[in-house]
């Protein structure tokens, strides 16, 4: 007999499949948690793959210390629902402790000393194995990168020393001081992450949906919503907008979209008529050189 | 909405990047911003070259070649597409090896004015030896032959031949040009003579994978013990179902070790099921309170089993820079089981060009080579053309952990075990 599956059965399995590997091969792995759609995506696999028992890992969320305060109460409500341990670290601390130069500007992103802490993060709990929500639709680097990421001890990507990722076989082993890199929803795009949204009936964190907020225009005309952290002058110009955020990074680098979408499907219809990627509208920190992603990426970034 | 996954192989100058990004811009697939990033690379202005959408990587663009495998995705109302991009240098066999693996459909690329060439030759062996049922003659440029019927006509039969010959599948030969947009996704008018489908017509309505007709099939990933006081001796297993359908009550064998049992239940996310099909990710609950861990397959008892044994003869695709001599130790890895191992004879190495079988002492990077394996404990394997699943396995270097080689299973019952080729004899006179 013949049974067929609907594609986000066979993703949704695909990534079950990934997380128990996962679990399977490394003793202390982890769960990079940063309130957005595609780790909280991650949580809702993570418990389809192993209900009844716990997770065989933490949650651990690197705080830049700029998110969105929505999803920082989100992530301690869903930490709490899931009854998970959540460890989280701040880049403030990383930033005094290695004496690290603060970003400036206008508009300062903690993005790129995220790093810091997650390395600091991995070797003080010695996790050989970091799972994360990146997607390979989300830019061309990441459109290369292994399900099953190996890197150095400086959490560097090797792209011409990848390993070949041959049929559903996944090949953690590592050597001291190596880490893995695990995306299980490298085959999911930004429509799919909304689909399974919708067809789970996931809550999100509010910003996700159109609200009025204040913000700054930027010259390339991108809103940005108002925080403490911005530096900013007269010629700035502040509206009150409509928005939504396809995106939650930091808050300072993470641009909102003009929508007055209420509902997952709202968005959805919004996806499908928006002609702008998900990077492209939302962050700053890729567009500074078209080699953004994979310059970061060969730092140790996700 | 089901998905499809399919490779795309060509050699350097088909314009396999082109018909690529062809597919994502017209079925609307690229956004506003990456064409912007494109134009912005345009040195001279003009046309966006579509081929920038695939190419990635800097010492990508620098070089103007495709280095590694890159994955793209699309959607039509009909259907979700993985399209898995491998380069076609002569070289790179192992990245076409690792895109093959994964697909279900392989799209291959030649340029009318060139015809079938050497490398059609190859990516359509290495293809079919990975297992691809379906394979698409895409014969491009069609522009630069002035839409010629005759031309297509003559590389369809030439092409023919090639798969008559080697047994393979028949391919379903499509004429387009990809620069030009002429059938890639919308019929052209440049192709009256031609009333097939155009390319992605026939992508929406191939069929898809079909893992549910093969034999039942189910590895433990990881063994599911919540030891709580509402649950303190429930003992699941978390897998996926590699092929075939299981269902509540059925008697299944336990391998390596051997033991039976009965399905006491099939969780789908906690709830239970009656059957379930690959490829669902499930746990399983025995009835008996038998000895399971990791990489332990559970089978229907009686004729559907696999083949348990320690030795077995493979097709490899070796992937080092090392080569490989007989006796050399590693470690195997069949999905979720793993073992040590040793290759403990190269039969023979295959022409991919020819299929033809060559005496060889040692297997180099990007060779495929029949090999005889030993394992240390016993795997529980289908050979790779029953299942391409189970028939599956890589070797893995003990100490760097790296990949060194794809396997499929060829011969697990020594029965059917090739006699080693002699050295060729030199004649003296």
């Amino acid at each position: 007999m013949s049974t067929t599956f609907d594609y986000l059965d066979r993703l949704e399995a695909e990534a079950i499949h990934i997380l128990r590997e996962v679990a399977g091969q490394f003793e202390r792995p982890a769960l990079l948690f940063s309130g957005g759609k595609d780790s909280i995506v991650l949580t809702r696999l993570a418990e389809k793959a192993f209900r009844p028992g716990r997770f065989p890992f933490p949650l651990v969320h690197v705080d830049t210390g700029h998110n969105f305060p929505e999803v920082l109460q989100y992530r301690d409500e869903l930490a709490a629902q899931l009854g998970e341990k959540l460890i989280v670290r701040k880049v403030e601390d990383t930033i005094k402790r290695q004496s690290l130069r603060e970003p400036g500007g206008k508009y300062p992103s903690r993005n790129p000393l995220q790093t810091y802490t997650l390395l600091e993060v991995i070797e003080e709990f010695e996790f050989d194995a970091c799972i994360g929500g990146a997607r390979r639709d989300e830019e061309k680097a990441r459109a290369k990168e292994r399900i099953f990421s190996v890197r150095d001890e400086f959490g560097q990507w090797d792209p011409k020393r990848q390993r070949p990722e041959l049929w559903n076989i996944y090949n953690g082993r590592i050597q001291k001081g190596e880490n893995v890199r695990v995306f299980p929803i490298s085959n999911w795009t930004e429509l799919d992450v909304w689909r399974y949204i919708q067809r789970e009936s996931i809550p999100l964190p509010d910003i996700y949906f159109g609200h009025e907020r204040t913000c700054v225009v930027l010259p390339s005309g991108q809103l940005l919503g108002l925080s403490e952290h911005l530096q900013l002058d007269d010629e700035d110009e502040i509206v009150t907008r409509q928005v939504r955020f396809r995106t939650v990074g930091d808050s300072t680098c993470t641009a909102a979209v003009e929508s007055d979408a209420r509902t997952v499907e709202d968005i959805i219809q919004d996806l499908l008529l928006a002609k702008v990627s998900e990077r492209g509208a939302t962050r700053l920190d890729d567009n500074i050189s078209e080699a953004g992603m994979e310059d970061r990426k060969r730092n140790g970034y996700f | 909405m089901d998905l499809l996954r399919f490779i795309t192989c060509g050699s350097v100058d088909d314009g396999k990047s082109t018909l690529i990004g062809r597919l994502l811009y017209d079925s609307e697939s690229v956004s506003l911003d990456v064409l912007a990033a494109l134009e912005k690379r345009q040195a001279s202005g003009g046309v966006v070259d579509l081929a920038l959408l695939t190419d990635g990587l800097r010492a990508e663009r620098e070089q103007g070649i495709t280095i590694d495998v890159a994955y793209k995705y699309f959607t039509t109302p009909r259907r979700k597409f993985i399209i898995t991009d491998a380069p076609g240098h002569v070289q790179y066999t192992r990245n076409m090896v690792t895109g093959a693996s994964n697909a279900d459909l392989a799209i291959v690329l030649v340029d009318a004015r060139q015809g079938v060439i050497e490398q059609t030759r190859r990516h359509t062996l290495i293809a079919a030896l990975l297992g691809i049922r379906h394979f698409v003659l895409a014969v491009n440029k069609m522009d630069l032959v002035n839409y010629d019927e005759a031309v297509f006509a003559q590389i369809a039969t030439d092409y023919a031949e090639l798969t008559n010959h080697f047994h393979l599948p028949a391919a379903t030969a499509i004429p387009l040009s990809a620069l030009q947009g002429d059938n890639v996704v919308k019929p052209s008018q440049h192709l009256p003579w031609y009333t097939g489908p155009s390319l992605l017509q026939h992508l929406e309505s191939v069929p898809g994978a079909q893992e549910t007709e093969a034999a039942p099939r189910f590895q433990v990933q990881y063994v599911i013990r919540p030891q709580t006081p509402e649950l303190p001796d429930y003992r699941g297993y978390a897998g996926q179902i590699l092929s075939g359908q299981y269902r509540r009550g059925q008697r299944v064998r336990v391998l390596p070790s051997g033991l039976e049992s009965e399905i006491e239940a099939i969780e789908v996310n906690q709830q239970e099921v009656e059957t379930a099909s690959a490829p669902q990710a499930v746990v399983i609950r025995l009835r008996d309170d038998v000895d399971v861990s990791r990489g332990d397959a559970l089978v229907p008892a009686g004729p559907e089993e696999p083949i348990l044994t320690r030795e077995l003869e493979a097709t490899l695709c070796w992937m080092s820079e090392q080569p490989l001599w007989p006796g050399r130790k590693l470690l195997v890895q069949h999905h979720s089981a793993l073992s040590k191992a040793a290759v403990s004879a190269i039969l023979y190495k295959v022409n991919v060009q020819t299929f033809a079988r060559v005496h060889t002492e040692q297997a180099q990077l990007n060779d495929i080579v029949r090999v005889r394996l030993k394992t240390a404990l016993p795997l529980a394997v289908d050979n790779y053309a029953d299942n391409r699943t189970t028939g599956s396995f890589i070797l893995v270097d003990e100490l760097t952990g790296d990949t060194l080689a794809a396997g499929l299973v060829e011969a697990a019952n020594s029965e059917y075990f090739t006699p080693p080729m002699q050295p060729p004899v030199a004649f003296s006179i």
